[in-house]
């Protein structure tokens, strides 16, 4: 059990002047767990996912990636060359999936390893299929982006985000643009992921899906981590009323 | 009107209209690059370099072009720069279509999705590998059109050049009146071959923006 946390963050904070957006937030993540973040909206949730990787840097705290302080303060030169290399080993899948358009679903997961990884392009392209398949879309892989449905496109996105062999992946509200009925495509192919021991982090807004799939669950309001704990435990019994109250309208809301 | 005269002028114009033609070209490709660097410079890290791009825009679109190329024609050999009217033409009109270009091409890449740049660095694409593969060609095929009405207008502002004495439409047209006195015929004859120049400009650029919606 001394085996070293892939993610470690110590105190977060992050504040827009006066407006604390996080205050003093800390977790750790172990290889193959899986972490759901949920909460109201303007809880943070998504601006602490999105501090990881440095897309929203913090303000105050320390993030680390397998012992490695992830926001270092260095030059800007040396900064650009270690943020770059670090972004490689973190997977992140957005809400609006942010495909590239003007390249084909192989373009897309090819792009990253061709340009960071010295692959050739043999390579790269059975790196592209193994992908692919796994996230059932190898037969669209000559296709345009504009030409596959919601679902389908966040299925590449991620393909995308696994080709660069992360050791974590952030998933920010990976469902929450998608019509209903696509839904399960995704959540199927995070289960699959899941069911292979990637270390997950997830912000969601689909409880079910958190209850089914996630070892620990975080409940966040107001920059703050509220309540912690086992899904069962979360969703079942929350002790804070705060929690209760979140996990009450949520369900009404989706009834 | 006297269309004997127009035939007898014809050839003389049609020369004229090749001397605009390669005035256009040569001042588009000064403004592309022109305006490229201004859109880098714009949109640099650099706060020294962001200041120089915008002072470059507003000086240049803020007076008129043809103080611009005055000030260059004539004023040039006073501090050392002796151009010939073509040359001074080709700098001049290129150097100010690039401030137009700068905010054409700038207005392209910050209108891609800002979700654009943040998934090519989250792979752990730097900024220039972000910009290169990821941006650059979105913003291409948003920047056909407006490039195409900037260079429409330097087009048209080639005839700026008129006064300096380089041979192109606009002065041949006034050279013929001077010694026909017949404005009417030798303006429209003018005007007719500007259209024709712009209706081909316009079509390719179409075409262009076709292609790219396809690709």
């Amino acid at each position: 059990m001394t085996e070293q946390p892939i993610i470690e963050i110590r105190n977060a904070a992050k504040s827009y002047g006066a407006l604390e957006v996080l205050k003093d937030i800390s977790l750790t993540v172990n290889r193959g767990e899986i972490v759901a973040i949920i909460g109201p909206s303007g809880s943070g949730k998504s601006t602490f996912l999105r501090a990881i990787n440095e897309l929203d840097p913090l303000s105050g705290g320390e993030i680390f990636l397998e012992g490695e302080q992830v926001n270092k303060r260095l030059p800007p030169r040396e900064y650009e060359r270690h943020i770059n290399r670090i972004r490689q080993e973190i997977g992140m899948v957005f809400q609006h999936f942010n495909l590239f358009p003007h390249l084909t679903v192989r373009g897309n997961v090819t792009l990253g390893p061709r340009l960071l990884k010295g692959l050739s392009q043999a390579d790269v392209d059975k790196l592209a299929e193994e992908q692919l398949d796994h996230v059932g879309m190898l037969e669209r892989i000559d296709y345009f982006p504009s030409q596959l449905s919601g679902g389908q496109k966040q299925r590449v996105a991620i393909a995308r985000a696994l080709a660069m062999k992360p050791k974590v992946m952030l998933f920010d509200e990976a469902t929450s643009a998608l019509d209903p009925e696509l839904v399960e495509e995704v959540n199927a192919v995070m289960k699959r992921l899941a069911q292979e021991h990637m270390t997950m982090l997830i912000v969601t807004h689909e409880m079910g899906f958190a209850q089914d799939v996630c070892d620990r669950v975080l409940f966040m309001d107001q920059g703050v981590v509220v309540e912690e704990g086992p899904p069962d435990v979360i969703f079942r019994n929350p002790t804070n009323e705060r929690t209760r109250n979140f996990l009450r309208k949520h369900l009404e809301g989706r009834s | 009107m006297d269309f004997e005269l127009i035939r007898t002028v014809f050839p003389f114009f049609l020369k004229a209209a090749w001397v605009t033609v390669l005035l256009s070209v040569l001042t588009a490709i000064l403004g592309l690059i022109c305006g490229s660097l201004g859109a880098a410079a714009r949109l640099s890290r650099s706060r020294v370099l962001r200041f120089l791009g915008a002072a470059y825009v507003s000086v240049f679109r803020g007076t008129p072009a043809l103080i611009q190329l005055f000030l260059l024609y004539f004023g040039g050999p006073q501090i050392g720069i002796q151009l010939d009217a073509f040359q001074a033409g080709v700098i001049g009109l290129g150097v100010n279509a690039g401030a137009y270009m700068t905010e054409t091409i700038r207005g392209a890449i910050i209108a891609v999705d800002r979700g654009q740049t943040e998934a090519a660095r989250t792979i752990g694409m730097s900024r220039w590998q972000a910009m290169r593969h990821v941006i650059l060609p979105q913003a291409m095929r948003l920047m056909i059109r407006p490039l195409g009405v900037n260079i429409n207008a330097l087009i048209k502002a080639t005839a700026l050049v008129a006064p300096i004495s380089v041979v192109e439409l606009t002065y041949t047209a006034q050279r013929y009146i001077g010694s026909t006195y017949r404005p009417f015929e030798m303006f429209l004859l003018a005007g007719i071959l500007y259209l024709i120049i712009i209706l081909s400009v316009g079509r390719v650029v179409g075409w262009l923006d076709r292609k790219a919606r396809i690709a």
